[in-house]
């Protein structure tokens, strides 16, 4: 039918040539082959997310999955803040990068704090005297701590605070920190650890850390009562208040004193919490009108650690730059057996940290940030997160006895650090629920039937790409306590058959809910079918997911019923006491048992505390109360080891959880980033890795040789899809020239 | 057994029923009735009405739920029966159990082997790591090589099978509407080759996923039948469930003016000015909390979720109801003007006889086209706002839910691409059979073609 | 004009009231103060005290419409929906709940949505247009048929694989792009490509399919019939008779849109980890920050009604006949 057209064509009597139809040909046809020139000469690696400069050697390209919501060590508590937070604040104390067991190091302090017992009155006493009322720690600082530069500590000529404003027209013009031209810095005194403490206790603020340590610090809770609460205009300065238990003896020495006896408080000295703040910083953030321009504490961090925020758009990306201020800190001489061999120790006796700059592009679908790091884009496959859950055994390989990547990969060059994590991730059973809970023979047997029931390691293989290790015991691997192999097993729902820990039978199971009263999940009774619920987060389980729970219990006769519900109304449901089966997980604070053991401590209990308790199984055993309130207050040592297999034990007999699995994330590094061993715990160890920029350089323009051929098509279809049009413009002009002007 | 009514189920019944007695209805009006004939009298329009009437077809067959009764136990008081909580339908029977054969994870199409490594022991209990073999796909085969053969053998037995059922179904046909004059002969070509597809896919998915299976073990194909209900039912339902609204204002709007006229042009203007996408998410949300604060009312998951379905289809039909409602009014203000409608009132008849004898029967005819014409964008809607996190129940099987689950599944290596494949291919057949059919009713009905014109 | 501009803006303002308080009403049905604070605090070691305090820090803790313990106005504009709502009137958003100033972020966050956006516009307008003229050309051909067949198949697939299927051959497989990213240098060419490929590619089915009705209705006018009555040749007729006519339907169809660019492509954005308005609202539903929902949803509302009093204006600027008065 083109022969219709084309047949048309020569009658056309046109008197005007269309010039606009033909520019717009033209310019069509220009566009593409300028794209399809740069291409085709261009020798870059066309892909490349990131501008390219020479010097960006040492600049780190990472990525975040989500946005950080505070920054302000006071306020934060969440993993993907941290990471920002630990690298630029520094507390009194920190972890050894290396060594395993964790291993406590002074950081910002001369050396570990003193401690001291007192009574009542004050008056020094031996640790395990009746009459012991407070602990004090003393804490001594280095003398080479500096604050980063920053407009805060920017002073005139008179030695007054530079930018200092009495109305928000004043400092309309600086929306962002770098935007102001002056800044100073200042040695890091004692008074700021104790402003930063001051600052938890601070209704306005509304630390989550209030709650929990005004137990201990003495005064806490008065001091926060005393403070006027909010609404509150403008800077409040809290040196102008007295806490009890914080003391400044002088510029580098400051004291703390806790009610009691708390054997774990250092653990909290090495986290953000325990951070400085120059009170000269928190005054400069209540400049008027700061707070609508997001310039805060919250946003903008100020601190002594290794790198500095330089950049903080949190819609686009966190650059994070070296401090040229920080302290003398040097890579650890000493770690671990087999950190030599790992190369781990390369680096040691070097100044840190090596990079130069951090850039963390936000970047939220797996797919881009995968297709980033194979591409070379990414250093590493990601921070918190090992790599998008979704590649799994043809990548690499993981089995009990560790983690191998596959050739392809291999080839690469890529390296493997994998972590696990002192954390669990656990499904309770709770113990008030009229089914499922209790104490009885029955209700034991029925809650180790349907642990057994239930297959942890193919749930961690299918769902987790066995990045997972079953938990037997609520204390993860890494943590004192932890038990390996035979010691370690939980014998109601494993034998030990050739030296590793097999799940019973299901013939076991059901074996065992006949003795429950449930005879193939049926009640003997009434021949009512077993149902059981749990109590899920909408977002946490989906279709496949939900799918393959029922159909494991449906194999012992088991129905279940899945309540989803957002967030919050699951979390009410917990705190009331009215799930049956519910999802809970819990991270390590610090690396010692009790942080894991309370979770089954009666008190902790949300219906005895009447307060946000962790215990949500409601789990409430005398005995194991008695046991936790010794051990919390044993140092470590045989006897405490004692008590938690006994506590451990109790749990493993009560069956108070369902299943519970230690993470353990497999993060994958590009052959030029070095240092790469995770920690767990402490996240400020960015100032440990160090790039080969020059290698990362060859290896991106050897991985993205871009295929060209998809262009030449584009260009084939473009001219077919133009030719016509160009074909009848061309006729048409032809047909004008003969037949001349009418 | 003991049969499930959800709500959804009613009104799709409901639905189906009344669109029947229109159809039926139809012959009293000529006009209506000849374009609706030039319809159906292209080989396209009968082609794409039987796809989309077989994936009405199978959404109503899986919309007869029912909950199978449990084996009585010894001991227990006779009497009372129980009954399982998972909820099966018709459809899940005629599909031949293909839901129940789980593999362990994912498995390509027509696999014999797992897709992913596991730890194995050999017969000496030496430990050895290789992938291992499926539980159902592939497990009648004596040795992997017989497999190309077999899948052939098997295929052709199912083919023939399905041309067998073919022959009967389109056979009866013929007795009946050999003499109609619309060409039912394309009609039955493309209800052969659906029949000879259906059967084949069953009759093959006892040996092997033809899809492959997903990252639980499930088939793939059949968690992509299982989304058609969703699909249609959302596409339908959405337009249904604000149908009374839109009809009852657009009619009064345009019937009585003045300050009725003014209320509910406010209305729909002030609703169809918030970003749609927002409204269904804020909605959602709000729903959601309903849902989770009242969960007496649902006794099985699955109505849970149906109620949320329902609710999405509410929100949907709120946020496209506007436009149905402004083309009613402006229809109604037209229809109101005409002299037998003048002449009606000049005698006195009451309002609800006019609006009952002239006004509805007349805008009808913009209902239905309007409902054709939102179908597919409305299939092609719950895709994107499963991926906005305010689709449908994520417990239920839908389109939207796999290739939203199906997204990460690219990036793993090799890729895992018959997940979204599947969902891709049943939407894709769906939407353009609704499209096409969409085409041809608006220009059946377009204003402006008269009607003796078009055959020119 | 003006006066008629003033009047139209005059009765924008009822809607928005029903904009506004529809909203309202909305998020605080669905979410409570409490429940927020608690979203927005975490699991950890909440207490009612914390809640209470997070909830005077962002202003929930006032009645919702009626505060009975304020005197004289305060009794209004101590309130909740005082506070929250009608301020937004002032184009005042506030602070979103994890603290930030929505008005900063909204014009931060504007630009990228626009580089997206407009040449997505253009260009797609521009390439629907001349494919339908191309196709339109060889109306009643096989070749026509087709092409329909051709667009109503475009039509049928959803956006969602266009998205997944540029990124992953494109950018994956043949590596000619960044998959995503974006920058606000001269660099940015490289991030748009395929965001504008995809978007101008999924728009061709549904774009050129209404442009060609659009050229084909204009033929069958009887200006047209006269035109090729007195002998004008069928490009002559496209383009001198059928385009310029065309134009009017099309002008006011995408005028309505323009406003709205503003807002961004929720999924493109998304996508391609684009910084605009889209992804903004995304990840304000995602973590359901109803400040920012609602602020965006009255934005929306008066880009729209923006939209609307734009597009009787183009009536009377593309046809001399409308007056607006």
């Amino acid at each position: 039918m083109l022969a219709q057209f084309i047949s048309t064509a020569p009658r056309m009597t046109a008197a005007q040539t269309n010039q606009p139809r033909l520019a717009r040909i033209v310019n069509r046809l220009c566009l593409a082959v300028l794209f399809y020139l740069l291409v085709a000469c261009g020798d870059a690696p066309l892909n490349n997310p990131h501008p390219h400069h020479p010097e960006d050697a040492m600049v780190y390209q990472s990525f975040m999955q989500s946005i950080p919501k505070h920054l302000d060590p006071a306020q934060s508590w969440a993993v993907n803040e941290a990471i920002y937070i630990s690298q630029i604040y520094e507390p009194p104390l920190g972890y050894h990068f290396l060594k395993r067991p964790f291993e406590l190091i002074p950081t910002a302090l001369e050396s570990m704090p003193e401690i001291s017992y007192l009574d009542a009155d004050g008056n020094a006493v031996v640790e395990d005297d009746e009459a012991l009322a407070f602990t004090r720690y003393t804490l001594r600082l280095r003398d080479d701590l500096l604050y980063q530069p920053h407009p805060a500590f920017a002073l005139d000529k008179a030695g007054q605070p530079l930018y200092l404003f009495k109305t928000a027209q004043e400092g309309r013009r600086y929306r962002q920190i770098p935007d102001f031209p002056e800044t100073g810095y200042r040695p890091v005194y004692a008074n700021d650890y104790v402003y930063g403490i001051k600052r938890l206790a601070d209704p306005v603020i509304a630390s989550p850390m209030l709650g929990f340590m005004s137990q201990y610090i003495q005064g806490m809770t008065e001091f926060s009562a005393m403070l006027p609460g909010p609404p509150r205009k403008g800077w409040l300065n809290l040196d102008d208040f007295h806490m009890e238990g914080l003391e400044v003896l002088d510029d580098r020495t400051l004291t703390i004193t806790l009610n009691g006896r708390y054997p774990q408080f250092p653990f909290w000295l090495a986290m953000h919490f325990f951070s400085p703040i120059a009170p000269e910083v928190d005054r400069f953030y209540h400049n008027p009108g700061f707070v609508d321009r997001n310039l805060t504490l919250d946003w903008w961090p100020v601190g002594s650690g290794p790198f500095m925020m330089v950049e903080n758009n949190p819609n686009k990306e966190i650059v994070l730059e070296r401090n040229p201020n920080y302290r003398e800190d040097f890579f650890p001489e000493e770690g671990e057996p087999g950190d030599q061999e790992a190369g781990y120790l390369d680096d040691a006796g070097k100044r840190l940290p090596f990079l130069d700059r951090a850039v963390f592009t936000l970047e939220k679908q797996p797919l881009s940030y995968w297709t980033k790091f194979l591409q070379g884009y990414f250093d590493r496959s990601g921070e918190t997160q090992g790599y998008p859950l979704g590649l799994f055994d043809q990548a690499f390989t993981v089995s009990p006895d560790g983690v191998s990547v596959d050739s392809e990969l291999a080839d690469r060059g890529l390296t493997m650090s994998p972590s696990v994590e002192p954390s669990v991730f656990y499904y309770g059973f709770n113990m008030l629920d009229p089914v499922l809970g209790g104490y009885t023979e029955e209700r034991r047997k029925l809650r180790q039937a349907l642990q057994i029931a239930f297959p942890t390691e193919e749930y961690l293989s299918i769902f987790y790409e066995g990045n997972g290790i079953v938990a037997q015991s609520p204390i993860p691997p890494g943590i004192p306590g932890h038990l390996q192999g035979k010691a370690g097993m939980n014998p109601y729902v494993y034998d030990w058959v050739d030296g590793e820990p097999k799940r019973k039978s299901l013939e076991i199971a059901k074996q065992l809910l006949v003795e429950a009263g449930y005879p193939n999940g049926r009640d003997a009774r009434t021949g009512e079918p077993l149902k059981i619920f749990l109590d899920v987060q909408s977002q946490a389980v989906n279709n496949t997911r939900k799918r393959w729970i029922e159909r494991v219990f449906s194999e012992v006769g088991v129905q279940v019923e899945f309540r989803p519900a957002d967030f919050n109304r699951t979390r009410e449901k917990m705190l009331t006491g009215n799930s049956q089966i519910y999802s809970a997980a819990w991270g390590a604070d610090y690396p010692d048992p009790e942080n894991f053991l309370f979770l089954l401590y009666g008190p902790e209990s949300p219906l005895i505390c009447k307060c946000d308790g962790a215990n949500y199984s409601n789990y409430e055993n005398e005995e194991y109360d008695a046991l936790f309130r010794r051990m919390r207050v044993l140092p470590s040592g045989p006897e405490r080891d004692a008590l938690i297999d006994q506590m451990v034990q109790l749990y493993q007999r009560d069956a108070v959880w369902l299943y519970a699995f230690n993470p353990k994330r497999i993060f994958l590094n590009n052959p030029w980033v070095f240092n790469n061993k995770r920690h767990g715990i402490s996240n400020a160890t960015l100032k440990y890795t160090r790039i080969d920029g020059q290698q990362r350089d060859k290896l991106r323009t050897r991985w993205n040789e871009p295929t060209i051929w998809p262009l030449h098509v584009a260009l084939i279809l473009l001219i077919a899809l133009i030719a016509p049009g160009v074909v009848a413009y061309r006729r048409r002009r032809s047909a004008t020239a003969r037949q001349g002007r009418v | 057994m003991k049969p499930l009514l959800l709500w959804s189920d009613g009104l799709i019944f409901l639905l189906v029923f009344s669109l029947i007695a229109f159809f039926l209805k139809l012959g009293r009006n000529l006009q209506t009735q000849k374009r609706w004939g030039q319809v159906f009298n292209t080989r396209l329009g009968m082609v794409t009405f039987t796809v989309i009437a077989v994936y009405v077809l199978v959404a109503l067959l899986d919309s007869l739920h029912f909950r199978r009764a449990l084996e009585p136990v010894a001991g227990a008081p006779a009497g009372e029966v129980f009954y399982d909580n998972r909820v099966t339908s018709v459809l899940d029977l005629m599909l031949g159990g293909m839901g129940d054969r789980y593999e362990r994870t994912y498995s390509a199409p027509f696999a014999l082997k797992s897709f992913e490594k596991q730890n194995m022991k050999d017969g000496s209990g030496v430990g050895y790591r290789d992938y291992p073999l499926l539980r159902h796909g592939g497990r009648h085969l004596e040795t992997a090589a017989d497999r190309a053969s077999d899948i052939f053998w098997k295929s052709l037995w199912g083919i023939g099978m399905g041309l067998l059922v073919a022959l009967i179904v389109v056979g009866l046909q013929w007795v009946f509407l050999r003499r109609s004059p619309y060409p039912w002969r394309a009609s039955w070509l493309a209800q052969a080759i659906i029949i000879v597809l259906a059967v084949w896919l069953v009759s093959v998915s006892k040996y092997y996923h033809v899809l492959g299976t997903d990252r639980g073990g499930l088939d793939v194909a059949y968690q992509s039948i299982k989304g058609i209900r969703t699909g249609v039912l959302l596409g339908t339902l959405a337009t249904l469930i604000m149908l009374p609204i839109a009809v009852t204002l657009g009619v009064m709007a345009g019937y009585f003016k003045g300050w009725v006229d003014d209320g509910v042009q406010y209305l729909y203007t002030t609703l169809s000015s918030i970003p749609g996408i927002l409204l269904i998410a804020a909605s959602v949300l709000m729903f959601q909390v309903y849902i989770d604060l009242n969960p007496d009312a649902f006794s099985v998951g699955l109505e849970k979720a149906d109620a949320r379905f329902l609710a999405l289809c509410f929100i949907l039909g709120v946020t496209s109801w506007s436009s149905l409602c402004r083309l009613i009014r402006a229809e109604t203000l037209k229809l109101s003007q005409l002299g037998y409608v003048q002449a009606a009132h000049a005698f006195g008849v009451s309002h609800r006889r006019v609006l009952a004898r002239h006004i509805l029967p007349n805008v009808s005819h913009i209902i239905l086209i309007t409902f054709v014409l939102d179908f597919s964008s409305l299939v092609l809607a719950e895709a994107v706002l499963s991926y906005i996190g305010v689709g449908i129940d994520p417990s239920m099987s839908s389109w939207g839910n796999m290739i939203n689950g199906g997204r990460a599944e690219l990036s793993q290596e090799p890729v895992v691409w018959w997940t979204l494949s599947g969902a891709f291919f049943f939407m894709v057949v769906l939407v353009l059979a609704a499209n096409l059919f969409a085409d041809l009713v608006r220009d059946a009905f377009d204003p402006r073609t008269s009607l003796g014109a078009t055959h020119s | 004009m003006l006066a008629y501009i003033v009047r139209r803006l005059f009765y924008a303002v009822p809607i928005l009231i029903g904009v506004n308080l529809l909203t309202f009403i909305l998020f605080f049905v669905v979410n409570s103060p409490d429940d927020m604070a608690i979203s927005q605090l975490g699991a950890k070691h909440v207490t009612p005290e914390i809640v209470q305090a997070w909830k005077q820090k962002n202003g929930y803790d006032l009645p919702l419409f009626f505060n009975a313990d304020a005197g004289g106005s305060g009794a209004f504009t101590e309130t909740i929906f005082f506070t929250k709502s009608v301020r937004l009137f002032a184009l005042d958003f506030g602070r979103s709940e994890s603290g930030r100033d929505i008005s900063a972020d909204v014009s931060n966050r504007m630009w990228p949505s626009l580089a997206v956006a407009i040449p997505n516009f253009v260009i797609g307008i521009w390439v629907n247009i001349c494919v339908a003229l191309l196709v339109v050309m060889f109306h009643g051909t096989r070749l026509d048929r087709w092409a329909v067949a051709l667009f109503v198949g475009l039509m049928s697939i959803s956006y969602l694989f266009y998205i997944i299927g540029g990124q992953y051959l494109v950018a994956r497989v043949w590596k000619l792009v960044p998959i995503s990213g974006f920058s606000g240098d001269e660099h940015i060419w490289k991030f748009l490509i395929l965001p504008i490929l995809v978007g101008v590619v999924s728009g061709i089915g549904s774009g050129a399919r209404w442009y060609r009705t659009l050229f084909l209705e204009e033929a069958s006018q009887e200006y047209v019939r006269t035109a090729r009555a007195k002998g004008a040749g069928e490009l002559r007729i496209l383009f001198r008779h059928i385009l310029p006519n065309a134009l009017i339907p099309i002008l006011t169809g995408i005028v309505v849109v323009i406003p709205a660019l503003f807002m961004g492509g929720l999924l493109i954005e998304s996508f391609f980890s684009i910084p605009g308005l889209g992804s903004y609202m995304l990840d304000a539903i995602q973590s359901q920050d109803f400040a920012i929902v609602r602020s965006m949803v009255f934005l929306g509302s008066i880009l729209y009604i923006i939209g609307l009093i734009l597009t009787d204006i183009s009536y009377t600027w593309a046809d001399p006949r409308v007056r607006l008065e």
